[in-house]
């Protein structure tokens, strides 16, 4: 039996592709190494999800259950505690290995639909040197360990790194009855969205160290504080700033990587910017019938937007079994100035397409330009914490093109 | 004598930075680009609410608690009674989303509702 497509991942994107799929007459297998579906839904309790998609404001374990109660309806079939551990393309078909309880099986498939999520920087990744002790989590570690198995990690919390999760976990504890002593911040600005900073931090009167970087983890068996210095313009610690700050437990939230590893094996074209692959507007990679959404694609900061993308990437699938998929990669676009990246990476011009992107650094009277074509977009105030979405219109390009640089002066 | 108050308005992604002076009972707002940020300059003077989120212990569930909300904002200032309230409760499962675990919680007017289902074990 060959299925038209295989969803790898049970999150927000995968959930998605999986319904959405299923509705477009698809055969579909979709497969989380997890007992349970949602991805990092189900233990992000606070609300705020679902504006743009419900237009309701829902917390993550509702809105998880809006997807996975669709997709029971649907009939659709799934494996969890599934862990993939291969894929092979030969030809048209591939094939995915993965081992379960029941053990390790391999299925075919038409497509697949890669929606793997993101990883989690962790501590040596940040150069933070001391002792191997308990009590230093990542920051997912944590909301999984309190929000889905109601285990309380630490008392006196030292975070790194102030991104929105950083944020959210410093309100949580705090609101677990632990203390929360430092948010400590590598950059001269926060990371998080101005929301979170009043409501998770000045709710509860947490300090934030901005451009101060936690140089290592000291203590015997459990951690029993970190050293901490102020850094310069170019991020290097300033001699002579250091103070030492007591604490049992150390959060790391320095940001997500997508988790990508069996695409890199597979030789799928990477975009360093990213992290991810590179896509087209179907977001197709460059092996053909391989697609990509949600966190694997490039780290979003709305679950609006991964689940935008899996039913792109389930339409896409469609196309691709039905044999009616065009071919895409025929422009390539490039970010320049103050822009980190853009996705996709290729367009088609051949129909209008969402781009999504990220500056490098917050700036006020932001130009958006295509230099190619000459068109500019003016944004009063731009944030490396706020994704954009900018929509390139068919009309606007040249038939002749086959570069297109998007910059942000 | 007058109370200066400094805000970052979250109402947009414009983050507008905010001076507000409380004289009285009169109210003046400086640095707001809208309406809706003096609205919620105003609601965060005089009385600041919260939508609260914990979890709650389980009994007898396939995972031992289950996370809940409160379905309106509550006061910012009883926030810690009603954290201190959660902590002591425990419920059996099976949970449904929705279920209201507790109503009116501690006279707020809020219900606090489950946002997921465990089953039993």
């Amino acid at each position: 039996m060959i299925y038209d497509t295989v969803v790898i991942g049970g999150g927000p994107a995968g959930l998605a592709a999986s319904i959405k799929a299923r509705e477009e007459g698809l055969n579909v297998l979709l497969l989380d190494e997890k007992d349970y579906l949602g991805g990092i839904l189900p233990q992000c309790i606070h609300p705020g999800f679902g504006l743009h998609y419900f237009k309701e404001d829902l917390t993550g374990p509702e809105f998880a259950h809006r997807l996975i109660e669709k997709l029971e309806d649907m009939g659709v079939e799934k494996r969890l505690t599934a862990t993939v551990l291969d894929i092979t393309v030969e030809g048209d078909k591939k094939k995915v290995k993965y081992v379960s309880p029941e053990g390790l099986e391999s299925v075919a498939t038409k497509s697949i639909i890669y929606a793997s999520g993101a990883r989690e920087r962790h501590r040596f990744e940040l150069g933070i040197v001391g002792d191997r002790v308990a009590g230093i989590f990542t920051a997912g570690e944590a909301q999984t360990l309190m929000d889905i198995y109601g285990v309380m990690p630490g008392k006196e919390v030292v975070i790194v790194g102030s991104g929105d999760v950083g944020l959210i976990m410093a309100r949580r504890f705090a609101l677990e009855g632990a203390r929360v002593k430092a948010v400590v911040e590598l950059m001269p600005y926060p990371g998080g969205l101005a929301r979170n900073i009043v409501q998770c931090l000045q709710d509860f009167s947490i300090p934030l160290y901005l451009s101060h970087r936690v140089l290592e983890i000291r203590g015997r068996k459990r951690v029993e504080g970190v050293k901490i210095a102020k850094v310069d313009d170019n991020l290097e610690s300033l001699p002579g700033t250091e103070f030492d700050m007591p604490c049992d437990t150390v959060i790391i939230s320095a940001g997500l990587i997508p988790r990508i590893k069996l695409l890199k094996k597979l030789g799928v074209e990477m975009d360093a910017n990213t992290g991810g692959p590179m896509v087209d507007e179907n977001l197709e990679t460059s092996i053909s019938g391989i697609f990509v959404a949600g966190n694997a694609l490039l780290i979003n900061d709305l679950v609006d937007y991964v689940v935008e993308q899996g039913e792109i990437a389930a339409l896409s699938a469609k196309k691709y079994v039905e044999g009616s998929l065009q071919p895409s990669r025929r422009i390539r676009i490039r970010a320049e100035g103050n822009l980190r990246f853009v996705v996709p990476q290729y367009v088609s011009g051949k129909r209008d397409v969402i781009l999504y992107g990220r500056v490098k650094k917050p700036q006020e009277g932001a130009i958006f330009k295509f230099r190619e074509i000459g068109e500019e977009r003016r944004y009063p105030v731009v944030k490396p914490s706020e994704m954009f979405k900018i929509k390139l219109r068919v009309e606007r390009i040249p038939s002749n093109i086959r570069e297109l640089t998007l910059e942000v002066k | 004598m007058s109370k200066i108050y400094r805000f970052t308005c979250i109402v947009c992604p414009l983050g507008c930075y905010v001076e507000a002076e409380l004289e009285g009972e009169n109210l003046k707002i400086q640095g707001c680009k809208c309406p809706r940020g003096e609205e919620w300059v105003r609601s965060e003077i005089f009385e600041p609410k919260r939508v609260l989120m914990s979890v709650i212990k389980v009994k007898n569930g396939v995972y031992p608690v289950v996370s809940v909300k409160t379905d309106r904002p509550v006061p910012k200032d009883r926030i810690s009674q009603i954290m201190r309230f959660l902590s002591n409760l425990e419920i059996s499962a099976p949970v449904k989303i929705g279920q209201v675990i507790v109503e009116n919680v501690l006279d707020t007017g809020a219900n606090i509702v489950a946002t997921k289902d465990v089953e039993k074990k």
